[in-house]
């Protein structure tokens, strides 16, 4: 399991547009680097990041190796409904990291 | 016998010769077509039209391997008219794309910001896909100093 920063605010007014920055840490390991021997290190990344808010998927994102390292996503959704909110990263070799966050919306 | 002259001319000739075999084919040619291609992918033959799109990334990188980029797109964001996707591409990284992102009305702003690599100077472009079905670029041409993807044998 990845360590995954999550930014979001713990309260905001409801139809309010709220900002969520993500961070996941993962090397993001293009596969065009050679060793010093050189072989090719494979490529191993996290290609796709999802975020659902009380179950409904409001933001995805394909990624590429031409993420830098430790990918940063920010975006934005707008606060319905108290609830919470799922981040998913999935990548190669069967990488997945997930991490939840409440908001309360009044 | 074999003159140092002949053998000069005959070791160039070797030398240029196995040079000339070892030559890389045209890598900015294949690129900007692998750059072509995907953008096809992406817009289907529909027109890309500039405007409405707005692509911050500084104009000169110091460090390729991190640079902060943001997208920022002229929608109301509701559910009639949204932004659908926002795709960004480079022109000279081994693959030309950087991230896909799918938006929808829930959004509220139309605005992603990341962290890319970028392999060389060259154009960077966004694209984004509306509602409606249109299809808006930008598009800044950065300097890279430090590049990414050439740090072969560091490991």
């Amino acid at each position: 399991m990845s360590r995954v920063v999550v930014n979001v605010p713990a309260e905001a007014k409801r139809g309010e547009i709220i900002e969520i920055r993500t961070l996941a840490g993962h090397s993001m390991e293009t596969g065009f680097r050679r060793t010093q021997l050189g072989e090719l290190i494979p490529r191993d990344i996290i290609t796709r990041f999802t975020c659902s808010y009380n179950g409904i998927e409001v933001f995805r994102a394909e990624l590429h190796p031409a993420m830098a390292a430790n990918p940063l996503i920010a975006f934005s959704t707008v606060a319905t409904e108290s609830g919470t909110l799922e981040f998913r990263w999935t990548g190669d070799n069967g990488f997945s990291a997930t991490h939840s966050a409440s908001i309360t919306v009044d | 016998m074999t003159t140092r002259r002949q053998f000069l001319v005959l070791a160039c000739g070797a030398a240029a010769g196995a040079a000339q075999a070892q030559l890389p084919p045209n890598i900015e040619a294949l690129r900007k077509a692998a750059l072509q291609q995907a953008v096809r992918k992406v817009t289907g033959d529909a027109p890309v039209r500039r405007g409405k799109v707005q692509l911050n990334v500084p104009p000169l990188i110091d460090n390729g391997n991190s640079v902060a980029l943001s997208v920022d797109v002229e929608s109301p964001m509701t559910s009639a008219e949204h932004v659908r996707a926002i795709h960004v591409f480079t022109e000279k990284n081994p693959q030309p794309y950087i991230i896909t992102a799918h938006l929808g009305p829930r959004a509220g702003r139309a605005r992603i910001s990341t962290r890319a690599r970028i392999g060389d100077t060259g154009a960077v472009t966004a694209i984004a896909q509306l509602s409606d079905g249109s299809f808006w670029s930008d598009s800044v041409k950065v300097i890279v100093t430090l590049s990414a993807c050439l740090e072969e044998g560091l490991i």
